[in-house]
């Protein structure tokens, strides 16, 4: 399992004795003139290390200044009256703490989204389904993966080629047939419309295959079969949790996916007390369109669960992302 | 080596589900795709038969090469733009001995968990005129033109700044991980050999990247083409001033949903996976052609 996390140290230098060249012992049998082995850093490289290492720094500080600086002034501005909105790009300049007016925040816009315009509904649909979608699709991708992986049955060779096969159909060739057989069986503006043609990504199966081909033992499962386990058992009470990890990072993408989702609800859904949040704030944007306080208020209730669900589960999520791409 | 202790039933049920999904909301749409590409329909009640006519009218639509042309140039500017910069910070947070990496990468990663729909949304912010974060602050900073019309005339180049802002630290986390993975022993056995930090770069770690960093660029180009949340959201549900942010999945919702010709609408997405594979094809000759240099 590769570690994103990996850092590695360079061996001193300074740690080599110059008359004990490693590479005499270690490579040849030829002793090897001394100046081609390890360097003793001279003062001046130590001082362009130095330099070098300052400029990585400034770089990257820089870098994250730009990153974090809209999710600045959206915060700000989610708090921002109206009036002020363009007095300042940040918060509203005044007599208060730090020459900021701190009394004229407001928390208003919040008020109108729950109290006057049923935000609280837009933001229980999208928890419904991120979580019912990345919980359903969890389990049965995590299934199909292990049954290809390590299981025998016949058709498994047609299965591995429907995943693949599915993975290479863009998703935009699907959207208007899929309109034309969700209308036909009558799934439009419904929650089981949006759920179901998303409850089993051929890409999840994918992702479970490699996990157990590379994460369960084969001895493990033969010898719980032959205490008598039954496939079920093995699964949920062996293979489950072997794969935690991966079924971790997979529920947090899934989630996050379900969360973003705009063209699925846009299309799918019909009635306004349906609508998650990404459909919720794009009508926001059309209606309301010069509140702007209201706009970002909106857009920063949108996000906020999922990054702090992101800053909880992180190290697994990038683990299981970065897992099917770099060969491990 | 098959098991004789393996229930005989139970791959088939751990499998249905999938297999079930695929068949009705993948394997039926897509014949219906084609079924449909031949069709005019009046929304999804009503339909005629019209052939070839969608393909013939669409390599004649003024539109839909316009959204072909805006839909290369987002993709260029993934491409060009985007993936350096990626490869860029990799880099940097690949040096040794660096302290906060993980809070580096946390922060560039961060924009790649808001939903398109949203960035959207803080984009018509941030790209306004005369009163938008972006050009109020290079005003400040460089005497920058306020007025710069981003959302006017210059919606593609706004399109790619936004991207770039959603995508790099994605990018950057492949990229990192496969600079990690680059054997130490590779790294070190060049140095010891005399080789400079750019031969080490050149001859070492750029091959040792190659296959990660040739799935990134496939993967950028896939997505870049079916761009569509984006411009459509931020340009208040349309392809914008002149259509200057029109995309060729906007062009298939707008035709398939709006104008309701779902026929049309699957001849475009037809077009578009023939364009997607064959670059998959060219993508994979490349690769192979790489490999067979190398070896």
């Amino acid at each position: 399992m590769n570690t994103v996390e990996a850092t590695h140290t360079t061996a001193r230098v300074t740690d080599v004795e110059p008359n004990a060249n490693p590479l005499a012992t270690q490579l040849s049998p030829l002793p090897v003139p001394p100046m081609l082995g390890p360097k003793r850093p001279r003062l001046g490289m130590r001082r362009r290390n130095a330099i070098g290492t300052a400029i990585v720094y400034a770089v990257l500080i820089v870098a994250a200044a730009l990153t974090l600086v809209p999710f600045a002034y959206l915060i700000c501005s989610a708090f921002k009256l109206n009036a002020d909105f363009f007095g300042s790009i940040f918060l509203p300049k005044g007599d208060g703490f730090l020459g900021i007016a701190w009394n004229k925040l407001t928390t208003s816009h919040f008020g109108r989204l729950f109290e006057q315009l049923a935000f609280g509904r837009n933001l229980v649909n999208s928890l419904f389904l991120a979580s019912v979608t990345s919980v359903g699709a969890t389990l049965c991708c995590a299934a199909g993966g292990y049954a290809l992986a390590k299981q025998q049955f016949r058709g498994r060779g047609l299965v591995l080629a429907m995943v693949l096969g599915s993975l290479i159909v863009p998703g935009a060739l699907l959207i208007a047939p899929s309109y034309d057989l969700l209308f036909h069986l009558r799934l439009l503006d419904s929650y089981t419309g949006l759920i179901l043609p998303a409850i089993a990504p051929a890409f999840g199966v994918f992702l479970f295959r490699q996990a157990a081909m590379s994460g369960v033992p084969n001895a493990l499962i033969e010898a719980a079969r032959i205490d008598g386990c039954g496939e079920f058992r093995i699964f949920f009470g062996i293979v489950l949790p072997m794969l935690k990890p991966m079924v971790g990072a997979f529920l947090l993408i899934t989630y996050l996916g379900a969360w973003n989702n705009f063209i699925g609800p846009q299309i799918v859904l019909q009635s306004e007390s349906r609508f998650p949040l990404s459909v919720a704030v794009a009508q926001l944007k059309g209606t309301y369109g010069q509140d702007y306080g209201l706009l970002m208020a909106g857009t920063l209730v949108s996000i906020l669960p999922v990054l702090a669900l992101f800053l909880m589960l992180q190290r697994d999520f990038i683990a299981g992302l970065t897992s099917g791409a770099v060969k491990g | 080596m098959t098991s004789r202790l393996q229930c005989r039933w139970s791959p088939y049920v751990f499998v249905a589900p999938f297999v079930l999904v695929f068949c009705v909301f993948t394997l039926y749409p897509l014949l219906q795709s084609v079924r449909l590409s031949t069709m005019q329909t009046f929304g999804p009640r009503s339909e005629t038969f019209v052939g070839a006519r969608n393909f013939q009218y669409l390599l004649g639509d003024p539109l839909f090469w316009k959204a072909v042309r805006n839909t290369c140039v987002f993709a260029a500017g993934s491409l060009f733009v985007q993936l350096p910069c990626s490869l860029g910070l990799a880099m940097l947070l690949n040096r040794p001995n660096l302290r906060g990496r993980a809070i580096f990468r946390l922060i560039f990663f961060a924009p790649s968990l808001v939903g398109l729909v949203f960035v959207a949304i803080i984009a018509a912010l941030v790209f306004e005129k005369h009163t938008g974060l972006l050009n109020v602050a290079l005003h400040d900073a460089v005497g920058f033109d306020i007025d710069f019309p981003w959302l006017d005339r210059y919606v593609m180049p706004a399109i790619i700044l936004a991207a770039l802002w959603v995508y790099v630290g994605f990018n950057m986390v492949y990229f990192l991980a496969a600079l990690q993975n680059v054997s130490r022993d590779l790294v070190e056995a060049a140095m010891i050999d005399g080789a400079s930090k750019w031969e080490q770069f050149k001859n070492v770690t750029i091959p040792a990247i190659r296959p990660v960093a040739s799935f990134i660029v496939l993967m950028s180009l896939i997505g870049s083409f079916q761009l569509f949340e984006l411009p459509y959201v931020l340009l208040n549900n349309g392809g914008g001033p002149d259509n200057q942010g029109l995309t060729i999945v906007m062009y298939l919702y707008q035709t398939g949903f709006q104008t309701g010709d779902l026929g049309y609408a699957s001849a475009i997405g037809w077009v578009l996976a023939i364009a997607l594979a064959a670059m998959a094809f060219v993508h994979r000759r490349l690769s192979r052609n790489e490999e067979a240099e190398a070896a």
